[in-house]
C-alpha cells in the first residue's frame, strides 16, 4: 500500500473529490430524499454518465476567486475614491445602470436562491454541487453588483431602491416574472431555462457588447464586475450545455420535453432581452456594436452553431427562432419609444437620440431606421422643442406572459402591431404575439397566475388610483428626480455642473 | 454552414500570453479587438496548450488559471491537466 | 463660485441605497450591509412552485420559526462573498502547506498498517457525512429568505464540499492515489456496524422539512458534538497512536469549527431571544435530536477516545446551549 504518491491529474482527482463522496441511502428512500427530481417526467437512467462540466475542488476555488475579488474590489475602491463617475462619456450612460440594477442584479439574487435549491434537488451528485458552485456564484454576482453601483448611487437619481422596484415597477415583472417562471418550475426545467437558454444561448447578449461597451463609455467599475462576474459565467455556460447534452443521451423520451423548453424559454429569454437592445442601442453614448450585429454574433452564429451540434439528439432550433431574427432590425427602437412615452412612470430618464446617434442607426439599421423609427423622433422632437414633450397618459396593454406591453410588430409587417387574445376559462387574455399566446396553451394553470401590474393598478392594489400616486408611493420613484425626460432632468444638470468646472484639457488629472 | 467556437478574455497582460500561445497553436484562428476585451474564433476547434502557455509565460501555468480571465466561450470543453480546448465535433 | 460648483457636484446626494437607509440611516453603508440587506425578492411573486403550491416562492412559512424580522440574524464576521473567500483562501494555503509537506515527506505512507487502517475507518467516512452537511446547507440556503441568514448557509454547504474534500485526500495520501483507500473507507461507512446509526441519522436528516430545524440539528447540535469530539479529543487520541502527523491534516477544520460557532451562537441567541414560542420550538427539536446525534456518535468515541470523551463534549454543548435558554442531556453528565 506504501508507494510513492504520485500527482493526481485533474479528472481524477475531481472524480474522487466530489461525486464518490455519495452513496447509496439505504435508511430512507431515495425518492423520499430526493422527492422533486421525477415530477416533470425526465428519465435519468444513470447518473454516473454526467460529466462534469468544470472541475473545480473548494481549494482552488477559493483561491482563484479570492484573486478575483481582491482585483475587483481593489478597482471599486480607486473608482470611489477618484469619483470615477465623472468620467464618463456623458451622464445618459447611467441610465443603462439603472436599468440593469433595478432589472439584472434581482435576477442574479434570484439565480442564486434557485441554483441553492437545484443544488439540493438532484440525486446526482455532480450535478448538486456543480450548480451549488453557480449558487454562490451568483451570490457573488447580486453583491458585486451593488457594491459597483453604490458610488453611482451617491451621485445619480434611480438607482436607490433596485430590489424594491423589482418587486412592484410595472416593466420590471418582465424580468421578475421571466425568473419566477423558472424557479417555479421543477429542476430539470430550471437548468433547462437558465444554465441552457439563458446563461449558454443568450446571456452573452447582455454581458459581452454590453459591458464592452461600458468600457467605451469609461465606466471602469461595471466593466470590472461585468468581466469578472463574466468569467463564473464561462463555469456556468459548460454546466448548461452539459445539462442539456446529459437530459437528451439519458432517454429518448426527454427529447420532445426539452424541445418545448428550448422553445419556451428561447422565447421567454428573447422577450426579456428585448430591455437590453434598448441599453445597447440607445442608452451607450459611444456605441460598440448594435444589437443587431450582437444578435448576428451571438445567436445566429454561436447559437446556430450550438443548434447545429444538438441535431444529433433530435433537437431543432427554438420553434420563434425566425421571428427574433427579424425583429433584430425593429427591436430596440420599438422598445425605446415606447419607453420614451412611458418615462413619467420608470426610474430612468429618456431622451430623443442625437443626430448623430441617428445617423449611427440609419448605417447600422439601414432598411428599418430611416423608414419606419426617424421620422418618429424627429416628430417626438418637433413637439418637445414646442414645450410638449410626449408622455402616453394610458397605461399599456401587457401580455400575459412575457409582461412587456403589447408594442410588437408581427414578422415581415413592421407597421402591423403584433397581438393576439384567448378565452380560456370565461377569462379573455392578452398576448404581445403568438408565440407568448402558445406558452399561455401549453401551461394555462400558472399563467393565469400572473401579477399584471396593470390589472394590479386597476384592481386598487398598489397604493392608489392614480398613476402618481402609484409611482411615488408604490414604486418608490421620486416624481421629478427619478423620472421624465433626461434634458433639464437633475442628473443632467449635476452632470453640467460636473464639466462646467473642468475644462476639457485637464478632464485626465483627477486622480 | 461555418460553425465557429470561440473564446474572450479580458484585455490585460495576460492575454497577451494567451493570445500568443493560441495563435501558435491555431494558425487559423481570428482574432478581434474589442472595448476592453479580445475575442478569439476558429472554425469547429480551438485549443489552448499548457505546454505553449508556460513556454510564453516562462513558468508554471496550471490550466485553470486562465478561469481568472476568460469572459466567455461558444463549443463543447474539453479540459485536462495538460490543454483546454473549444469544438463542435 | 468656481470652488462652490466643485463641492457641489463632488457632494454626494445620498449615502446609501434606500432599503439600506431605512434600516441604518441614511449614512455611509458598510460593504456587508449593502450586500446583504432586502435583496430578495418579497412580494407580487407571479407563480406558486410546482414542487411545493402550498407556499410562495421566498415563503417565511416554510419554518415553524417566526421571526418579526428575519434580517435580525446576522453574521457577527460580516461575511458577504468577497469577505468569505478572502477569508477561506488564506486558510486553504495553510492548509495547503500542509498537505504539501505531508505528502512530499510521505508521513502517511510512513504509518504502520494498522494505523492506516484506522484512519479509513475512524476518520475519512467522516467525508459521506461531509456531504450530508453539504446537502442540507444548499437546501437551506435555498429556503432561508433574509440574504443575512441564507447567505451563511451557502458559504457553509461550500465549506462542507471543501472539508470532505480534504477528508478525502488524507486517504489518497495513504493508498498512493489508487482510490483504494476511499473505496475502503466507503465501504465502513456503508456496512461497518460502527457507522450505521451516524449513517442512519445523517439520511434521516436529509429528509427533515423544515429548514431551521435542519440547520439546528446540522450546524448546531450534530457539529457540536462531533467537531470537538473527533477533531479535538480524538486528535489526542491519534498522537497516542504515534500518528500525530494527522494533526496537520485537520487543522483546517478546527479553525473552520471555531469560525462557524461565532455565527450558529449567534443566529440560535437572536432566534431563541425572539420569543417565548420559538423557545419551546428549538427545545422540542433539541429534545428530539441531541440524543440521536449522541448515540451516533457512541460507537466512534467508544473505538477510540471512550464515552467519557463524548460526555465531556456533551457537557461543553450543554452549557453552551444553556446562555441561550436550551437544556440538552449533557448538563447531568
Amino acid at each position: 500500500m506504501a508507494v510513492k504518491n504520485k500527482k493526481l491529474n485533474l479528472k481524477d482527482k475531481y472524480q474522487y473529490l466530489t461525486r464518490d463522496m455519495a452513496w447509496e441511502p439505504s435508511y430512507q428512500k431515495k425518492e423520499d430524499i430526493f422527492p422533486d427530481e421525477q415530477f416533470e417526467g425526465i428519465k435519468i437512467t444513470d447518473w454516473s454518465q454526467w460529466e462534469d462540466p468544470f472541475r473545480l475542488t473548494m481549494d482552488a476555488y477559493w483561491k482563484y476567486q479570492a484573486e478575483k475579488e481582491k482585483k475587483l474590489y481593489a478597482i471599486f475602491d480607486a473608482f470611489a475614491q477618484n469619483n470615477g463617475h465623472q468620467n464618463i462619456s456623458d451622464a445618459r450612460y447611467v441610465n443603462a445602470l439603472k436599468l440593469f440594477l433595478t432589472g439584472v442584479s434581482p435576477l442574479e439574487h434570484a439565480a442564486y436562491q434557485g441554483y441553492a435549491k437545484v443544488g439540493r434537488q438532484f440525486s446526482g451528485a455532480g450535478a448538486r454541487v456543480a450548480c451549488q458552485m453557480q449558487a454562490i456564484d451568483e451570490l457573488r454576482h447580486s453583491q458585486t453588483q451593488q457594491h459597483a453601483m453604490s458610488h453611482y448611487n451617491k451621485h445619480f437619481n434611480g438607482l436607490h431602491d433596485a430590489a424594491y422596484m423589482h418587486d412592484r415597477v410595472w416593466f420590471l415583472s418582465v424580468p421578475k416574472s421571466f425568473f419566477d417562471d423558472a424557479r417555479s418550475a421543477g429542476p430539470f426545467e430550471f437548468l433547462t431555462a437558465i444554465s441552457f437558454s439563458f446563461e449558454y444561448v443568450l446571456t452573452n447578449l447582455l454581458f459581452v457588447p454590453f459591458m464592452s461597451g461600458a468600457a467605451y463609455n469609461g465606466d471602469m467599475a461595471t466593466v470590472t464586475f461585468g468581466f469578472s462576474a463574466q468569467s463564473d459565467e464561462a463555469r456556468h455556460m459548460t454546466l448548461g450545455l452539459e445539462v442539456i447534452k446529459f437530459i437528451l443521451e439519458q432517454h429518448e423520451d426527454n427529447v420532445p420535453i426539452v424541445q418545448r423548453w428550448i422553445d419556451k424559454w428561447f422565447w421567454r429569454g428573447f422577450r426579456l432581452l428585448s430591455l437590453v437592445s434598448m441599453m445597447m442601442d440607445y442608452m451607450l453614448p459611444n456605441k460598440v456594436m448594435s444589437w443587431a450585429e450582437a444578435w448576428e454574433v451571438y445567436y445566429e452564429q454561436n447559437g446556430g452553431a450550438l443548434f447545429k451540434d444538438l441535431e444529433r439528439y433530435g433537437i431543432r432550433p427554438p420553434k420563434y427562432q425566425d421571428v427574433a431574427n427579424d425583429a433584430k432590425h425593429h427591436l430596440s427602437h420599438q422598445l425605446w419609444t415606447t419607453f420614451y412615452q412611458y418615462s413619467q412612470a420608470t426610474n430612468f430618464h429618456t431622451w430623443i437620440p442625437e443626430k448623430e446617434e441617428m445617423d449611427w442607426m440609419s448605417e447600422k439599421y439601414p432598411e428599418t431606421f430611416d423608414k419606419y423609427y426617424r421620422p418618429r423622433y424627429e416628430y417626438l422632437a418637433k413637439e418637445a422643442a414646442a414645450g410638449r414633450r410626449f408622455y402616453n397618459n394610458t397605461l399599456p396593454q401587457l401580455c400575459q406572459v412575457c409582461q412587456v406591453p403589447t408594442l410588437f410588430t408581427e414578422m415581415g409587417a413592421p407597421t402591423k402591431l403584433s397581438h393576439r387574445q384567448l378565452v380560456h376559462e370565461g377569462e379573455r387574455y392578452h398576448f404581445c404575439s403568438e408565440a407568448c399566446c402558445d406558452l399561455f396553451k401549453d401551461e394555462p394553470e400558472k399563467y393565469v397566475q400572473a401579477w399584471l401590474p396593470v390589472h394590479q393598478i386597476y384592481q386598487g392594489n398598489c397604493e392608489g388610483a392614480d398613476v402618481e400616486t402609484v409611482v411615488q408611493k408604490y414604486y418608490h420613484i421620486n416624481i421629478g428626480e427619478d423620472n421624465f425626460e433626461y434634458v433639464g432632468s437633475p442628473d443632467h444638470k449635476h452632470w453640467l455642473s460636473i464639466k462646467g468646472q473642468k475644462p476639457a484639457d485637464q478632464s485626465k488629472d483627477a486622480a | 454552414m461555418s460553425q465557429l467556437v470561440f473564446i474572450a478574455f479580458q484585455d490585460n497582460d495576460n492575454a497577451r500570453y494567451m493570445v500568443e500561445a493560441i495563435q501558435e497553436d491555431n494558425p487559423e484562428a481570428e482574432v478581434q479587438h474589442q472595448p476592453a476585451m479580445i475575442r478569439i474564433q476558429a472554425e469547429k476547434r480551438l485549443v489552448i496548450n499548457r505546454e505553449t502557455m508556460e513556454e510564453k509565460l516562462g513558468r508554471d501555468w496550471d490550466v485553470q488559471e486562465m478561469l481568472i480571465d476568460v469572459i466567455s466561450i461558444g463549443g463543447n470543453v474539453d479540459e485536462d491537466d495538460d490543454h483546454f480546448i473549444l469544438e463542435w465535433k | 463660485m468656481t470652488i462652490e460648483i466643485k463641492t457641489n457636484s463632488v457632494e454626494p446626494i445620498r449615502q446609501t441605497y434606500g432599503h439600506i437607509a431605512r434600516r441604518f440611516g441614511d449614512k455611509p453603508a458598510t460593504r456587508y450591509q449593502e450586500a446583504s440587506y432586502d435583496l430578495e425578492a418579497k412580494t407580487n411573486f407571479h407563480y406558486r412552485p410546482q414542487w411545493d403550491p402550498d407556499y410562495e416562492l421566498n415563503d417565511e412559512r416554510r419554518t415553524a420559526i417566526r421571526m418579526e424580522d428575519w434580517y435580525a440574524v446576522t453574521d457577527p464576521r460580516q461575511f458577504y462573498y468577497g469577505a468569505y473567500v478572502g477569508n477561506r483562501a488564506k486558510m486553504q494555503e495553510a492548509a495547503e502547506t500542509s498537505y504539501g509537506f505531508c505528502d512530499k515527506r510521505n508521513l502517511l505512507t510512513r504509518l504502520p498498517e494498522e494505523t492506516r487502517h484506522m484512519l479509513l475507518r475512524l476518520l475519512v467516512p467522516l467525508r459521506h457525512l461531509e456531504l450530508g452537511a453539504n446537502m442540507n446547507n444548499s437546501k437551506i440556503a435555498g429556503e432561508a429568505t433574509a440574504t443575512t441568514v441564507s447567505q451563511m448557509h451557502i458559504y457553509q454547504a461550500m465549506d462542507r464540499l471543501g472539508i470532505g474534500q480534504y477528508l478525502s485526500r488524507i486517504a489518497l495520501m495513504i493508498d498512493g492515489t489508487t482510490g483504494a483507500g476511499l473505496d475502503e473507507s466507503k465501504g465502513y461507512w456503508m456496512d461497518d456496524a460502527l457507522w450505521q446509526p451516524m449513517r442512519k441519522l445523517v439520511e434521516d436528516t436529509l429528509v427533515v422539512q423544515d429548514w431551521f430545524e435542519l440547520t439546528l440539528i446540522q450546524n448546531v447540535l450534530m457539529d457540536g458534538l462531533l467537531f470537538p469530539l473527533v477533531y479535538e479529543k480524538m486528535d489526542q487520541w491519534w498522537e497516542e497512536q504515534g500518528a500525530e502527523d494527522v494533526s496537520m491534516l485537520t487543522e483546517f477544520m478546527r479553525d473552520w469549527y471555531k469560525d462557524s460557532q461565532r455565527w450558529t451562537n449567534a443566529m440560535v441567541k437572536v432566534v431563541a431571544g425572539e420569543s417565548e414560542a420559538n423557545l419551546q420550538q428549538l427545545q422540542t427539536w433539541a429534545d428530539q435530536w441531541e440524543p440521536e446525534i449522541y448515540n451516533a456518535l457512541k460507537p466512534l468515541a467508544e473505538a477510540s477516545v471512550g464515552v467519557e470523551a463524548l460526555n465531556e463534549v456533551r457537557a461543553q454543548l450543554a452549557t453552551r446551549l444553556k446562555k441561550f435558554g436550551l437544556n440538552t442531556q449533557g448538563v447531568s453528565a
